[in-house]
């Protein structure tokens, strides 16, 4: 039994511009114990896919189970499984992190749970906010106590909704490690980030979103090995301080002073190159490296490589 | 603690926190009520014959100061968790909908009645109360706390933003409160004014609270307790139906 099954989901929005389909047949399962990647740009749906797995929302259509519970007529179960950190920084003002996680695991029925409470404490480094109120705490902080909340009940599903978005390097780092040991434990991982390098080291199998004419629609659906073994060419990487030409700035991924060029065969990198030594473009640091999920994500989104990209069960 | 009890627990805890505002503010305006209303009025006002105006005032001003914060906890809660997003903390729980409205419900009845006994101890002060028939005191004060409760609930998750929960509060519970027979009795309204009176639900929480202290009220305490009695299951009902359907939480 697949620990998360999306069968067919369908969700549209009334607004007042009149109806707004966010996703369109989305079907895919994640296996128990899986670190399971959920990409694509802003309004592909991938937080509204979250939203009615954690029932925060409801689908139009198609159907979510946890460990075999519908999402909607068993939800008190599927629930219980379910340890959601919501991608909004929200706190409730009026407690500190130790009333805030007690009162947590109140709503799930726990009792006398100050060992598991002081255990998550310490492994999210909150150990000395306890009795800080949620006010007074920093963004970076704010977050952590979000991932407590989630954990209180102990779920077997965790569903992070972009837990790294703003957040500094170090919390980062503590809330992989954290999260990784879950999942080496047994808990299934569900990850939306916008962060694709976070995704390609943590992930063992993603499923891309894409908005399609009629909403969201999995593009892509595979392991991460697959996926970049998948991707065609190699990229060109490079730093410059010079403004490319115009035909290689069409192609070009820039960030900051790095370059990177994608190219589909050998013929091209040299193609490439003329073009730079043709423009004078002054480069340093110059290597031809192996697409990385960034590169995949690309290819998936413009539509470039769908032939080699790996689909699972979704046909385009 | 089970969830429901826990969701209860917090919402006490909410309003105890800042119970200088949400508990000692509104004593302190009803005190502020009886001690002008009562000082004007005394000697130029004649409810009932044996009763003086300003303990006439004290059930009114106990019962006007249970529904209005009975409302507004409920609503104001509810109002402020959506639009800060702490709602969500409730939303992922498997908490039924007949758990948050208990717990909504029945922590808004405790708000509005431990104001509702500060004013009392409070007006203690003033006028020697009576106690005709106490039962009858014990279930308007909890009836009209869970109505008004339960009406906070419904508009709190009706409201997006505080702008429209306060034209809720200000022109309809409020008017409907002041309108019901708190500083008058209903019998010297001119008979338009009266029958309009009778069309107001709120008169008979208060007229029926008022017959446990005096023995004595504007309508029977059995057609009051009749009509807020079926009030409230009514908007009861209307209130678990948007809760089990997500209106305006779960889209």
């Amino acid at each position: 039994m697949p620990a998360v099954s999306f069968q067919s989901v369908s969700k549209t929005f009334h607004t007042a511009k009149g109806p707004f389909q966010a996703l369109d047949g989305v079907s895919l399962d994640i296996e128990e114990g899986e670190f399971f990647g959920l990409l694509g740009p802003n309004g592909a749906g991938k937080t509204t896919l979250i939203s009615i797995l954690a029932g925060l929302a409801r689908a139009t259509g198609g159907r979510v189970l946890v460990q075999g519970s519908d999402v909607q007529s068993d939800y008190a179960a599927a629930r219980r499984k379910l340890g959601v950190v919501p991608q909004e920084l929200v706190f409730d003002p009026f407690f500190n992190v130790r009333e805030a996680l007690r009162i947590q695991s109140g709503y799930f029925g726990v009792k006398n749970n100050d060992a598991w409470i002081d255990e998550l404490l310490e492994n999210l480094g909150l150990a000395d906010k306890a009795t800080s109120n949620m006010r007074q705490l920093s963004g970076g902080m704010k977050r952590r106590v979000l991932v407590a909340q989630a954990l209180v009940h102990k779920p077997p599903i965790i569903v992070l909704d972009e837990p790294t978005a703003g957040v500094d390097v170090e919390l980062r780092q503590t809330l992989w490690q954290f999260v990784a040991r879950l999942n080496k434990q047994g808990h299934t991982v569900l990850l939306t980030t916008h962060y694709l390098e976070e995704a390609e080291a943590l992930c063992n199998r993603i499923a891309m979103l894409k908005r399609g004419s009629s909403g969201g629609q999995v593009v892509a659906l595979a392991t991460t090995s697959e996926l970049l073994q998948a991707a065609s060419g190699s990229v060109l990487q490079f730093k410059t301080d010079v403004a490319l030409p115009p035909a290689l700035a069409v192609l070009a991924r820039v960030t900051g002073r790095i370059v990177q060029l994608p190219a589909q065969d050998a013929a091209e990198i040299e193609s490439h190159l003329a073009a730079l030594r043709v423009a004078g473009v002054d480069v340093h640091d110059l290597e031809i490296r192996r697409p990385d999920l960034e590169d995949v994500f690309l290819q998936v989104m413009s539509g470039t490589s769908a032939s080699n990209i790996p689909l699972g069960e979704v046909a385009l | 603690m089970t969830g429901w009890q826990t969701l209860f627990y917090k919402e006490i805890l909410r309003f105890w926190k800042v119970s200088f505002q949400t508990v000692a503010a509104p004593v302190l305006t009803a005190v502020l009520y009886l001690l002008i209303f009562g000082h004007v009025l005394e000697d130029h006002v004649k409810v009932y014959d044996r009763i003086g105006y300003t303990a006439f005032l004290v059930p009114g001003l106990v019962m006007m100061s249970i529904l209005q914060n009975a409302f507004a906890n409920s609503s104001s809660s509810l109002i402020q968790s959506k639009i800060m997003g702490s709602l969500v903390f409730v939303l992922l729980t498997p908490l039924s909908h007949w758990g948050w409205f208990v717990a909504y419900v029945g922590s808004s009845i405790v708000r509005g009645l431990a104001v509702g006994l500060g004013v009392f101890v409070v007006t203690l002060a003033f006028a020697r109360p009576e106690f005709a028939a106490p039962l009858w005191i014990v279930v308007f004060a909890l009836l009209g706390a869970a109505l008004l409760a339960t009406l906070g609930l419904i508009a709190g998750l009706w409201a997006d933003k505080f702008d429209q929960m306060a034209a809720f509060q200000n022109f309809v519970i409020v008017p409907m409160t002041f309108l019901s027979g708190v500083f008058y009795s209903i019998q010297s309204l001119p008979p338009f004014w009266q029958t309009v009176s009778h069309l107001n639900p709120f008169f008979y929480m208060i007229d029926g609270f008022r017959y446990g202290f005096f023995g004595q009220s504007d309508t029977s305490p059995w057609l009051s307790l009749a009509i807020v009695g079926f009030a409230w299951l009514a908007v009861s009902a209307l209130a678990v139906h948007l809760l089990r359907t997500g209106y305006k939480i779960r889209n």
